[in-house]
């Protein structure tokens, strides 16, 4: 009778896990976060929660968890009845049977003010070791221990690069408030870089993440600021009559492209992060705007309605003739290059809906990844495979990723006001 | 998800019934402009010559330019209420104003700005031809940063597309 008991429990557990998989909405005082749809071919990985300070194992475990989950990529399999912290005491045979691929153990403990976390992991079916590493942080940096955990894992699964111990920005808008908010890759650990009562848009990272560049209207009309992340010192840069908006880094920090309507209309100027040595680069007289600078420097990406509607064009960054990329039907806006340069992702208007769509460079295919709405201002993850966007979902600005195949959407509800204007930061 | 974006459809038509009426509507009403002068000055002989700009009845009581969708021309039906701040700001060259051009949410942040840039300076230009100085104006644009209405609609689109004409002094 008992063991039926207990075998109930088991099955209840499973189906419980099973039905958390389905649903996958991660909730907490920050923010809350769903997930649709799945990858084709996911990897059965079963985590341990780590030994020693267990219940930092398990806060730990419950990071690493939900970053691998919103990839799509990775299916978790019940640990329930085993909890091995050493690769002695793991029962191989056990975990192949539970369908499990690989398996993630470790010990964690916190000395002196700081996270020592040892953590493996283990191939099921060829009984190896994977992943042997030592992660530590401040006391305070739980996530971060997390997020390096699930780097570890994503690289040694997929074979690319992890992107969650990046991070991303964004603007938050109140009633009467905009506040530029960094945060980790998964949304929680918001700082509020800057608050006013004018609008903030357009942030930008500095190539080593050590700066943003932003446009801020609190001297009544936009203005491009640039501020420093380690300092918090901010200055204008470029200060014009009329508008300065849309800044973007050059990939080696040296050089800003900026839009002016000082001289006409929105025409697109480089200058150095520190304000000096302006020049014009675009002469169309329409609007050019959004520039974005190829992974090598030599391209820029825009947005352009110098043949009639908004659309994507590409000219040389030392000035020069712009091409026209996009074609199709509706309005296209903010291109983005993927991180190997060999495609951009924009904002598609069509149909009085906005898609996000990525477009190859090489054959000039289009593909469009979401399902429609007030989709916009996409951004690659460092490592391409995911997409950050600014979306809208219950009658407010929310943050939204989808897997660069489109499979796999993931929303971020922060916990009030709109989101708007995100971008995925670099590598650290 | 389908389910979802109707509700969400269904809450901006609810948000865009709440949002006020163009103010613009208002607006023409050049019925007899002496008449209607002094209206709650009760012993006062009727002397005091009310700055047109005060009076709610005049033309330039009105202060912004409407468009159509990714339009930065000042319409044809808003070019006389332009001319008549050109004159006024010609005669009052103590007076300054600032164009603020503005747009509604289909388009991006940046695009947007752009094209609000580019109405306010339409304006600007056609108060320059009607006579005001150039030190006399200003303009900028808040794109799509300041709707006046909110919801995803043509009646809250249509009062976002505008230039407003802001007398600073």
């Amino acid at each position: 009778m008992e063991k039926k008991g207990s075998l109930m429990l088991k099955v209840l557990s499973g189906m419980l896990g099973l039905l958390m998989l389905a649903h996958c909405a991660v909730s907490s005082a920050a923010l809350s976060i769903e997930i649709i749809g799945a990858g084709e071919h996911q990897i059965p990985i079963s985590l341990v929660p780590m030994g020693g300070d267990e219940k930092l194992g398990a806060q730990i475990n419950d990071v690493v968890t939900s970053d691998l989950l919103r990839t799509g990529l990775f299916r978790m399999v019940d640990t329930t009845g085993q909890s091995p912290h050493e690769t002695v005491d793991v029962n191989f045979n056990n975990w192949q049977l539970r369908g499990a691929d690989a398996l993630g153990i470790g010990n964690v403990s916190v000395q002196n003010g700081r996270i020592d976390a040892r953590f493996r992991l283990l191939d099921v079916v060829k009984h190896v070791q994977l992943v042997g590493e030592a992660v530590s942080a401040n006391e305070n940096q739980m996530r971060a221990v997390g997020h390096r955990i699930a780097d570890l894992i994503y690289e040694k699964l997929t074979g690319d690069k992890g992107i969650f111990s990046t991070r991303i920005v964004y603007v938050n808008r109140q009633t009467r408030s905009y506040s530029l908010i960094v945060a980790d890759s998964d949304g929680y650990n918001e700082k509020v870089v800057l608050k006013q009562k004018e609008p903030i848009m357009s942030p930008a990272w500095s190539p080593d993440g050590s700066h943003l560049a932003y446009v801020s209207f609190e001297t009544g009309h936009a203005a491009v600021f640039v501020q420093s992340l380690l300092t918090n010192q901010r200055k204008p840069v470029a200060d014009f009559p009329g508008s300065n908006s849309a800044p973007a880094w050059s990939p080696d920090g040296k050089q800003l492209a900026i839009v002016l309507t000082h001289d006409g209309s929105s025409q697109i100027y480089l200058l150095h992060p520190d304000g000096t040595g302006l020049r014009r680069i675009s002469f169309s007289g329409a609007i050019d705007t959004e520039p974005n600078f190829s992974p090598d420097g030599q391209s820029l990406l825009f947005t352009s309605d110098q043949g009639g509607s908004p659309q994507i064009y590409v000219m040389p960054a030392a000035g020069g003739a712009a091409q026209r990329l996009t074609f199709d039907d509706g309005n296209c806006f903010s291109p983005r290059y993927s991180p190997d340069g060999k495609s951009f992702v924009f904002a598609h208007l069509i149909g009085g809906q906005f898609y996000i769509a990525v477009q190859d460079l090489q054959n000039g295919q289009m593909q469009t990844l979401t399902t429609g709405g007030w989709e916009r201002k996409p951004s690659f993850a460092p490592n391409g495979k995911i997409i950050l966007f600014a979306s809208e979902a219950r009658g407010r600005g929310i943050l939204a990723t989808v897997s660069s195949d489109g499979r796999v959407q993931q929303h971020m509800f922060t916990q009030s006001g709109d989101a708007r204007e995100p971008v995925w930061g670099p590598q650290p | 998800m389908k389910k979802l974006v109707i509700s969400i459809v269904l809450l901006n038509l609810l948000a865009a019934c709440a949002s006020e009426k163009p103010k613009e509507a208002a607006a023409p009403a050049p019925a007899p402009v002496a008449a209607a002068a002094p209206v709650a000055a009760p012993a006062a002989p009727v002397q005091t010559a009310v700055d047109p700009l005060n009076d709610p009845h005049s033309i330039l009581a009105g202060r912004s330019t409407y468009y159509p969708f990714d339009v930065s021309v000042v319409q044809a039906a808003d070019k006389p209420l332009v001319e008549a701040h050109a004159k006024y700001l010609s005669q009052h060259p103590e007076h300054t104003v600032r164009l603020e051009g503005n747009c509604d949410e289909r388009g991006s942040a940046e695009y947007n700005l752009g094209l609000g840039q580019r109405r306010a300076d339409g304006v600007m230009k056609m108060l320059e031809a009607g006579g005001a100085q150039a030190s006399q104006l200003s303009a900028v644009s808040y794109g799509k940063e300041k709707p006046r209405a909110l919801g995803h609609n043509e009646a809250a689109w249509a009062q976002n597309r505008r230039t407003d004409i802001d007398y600073t002094k």
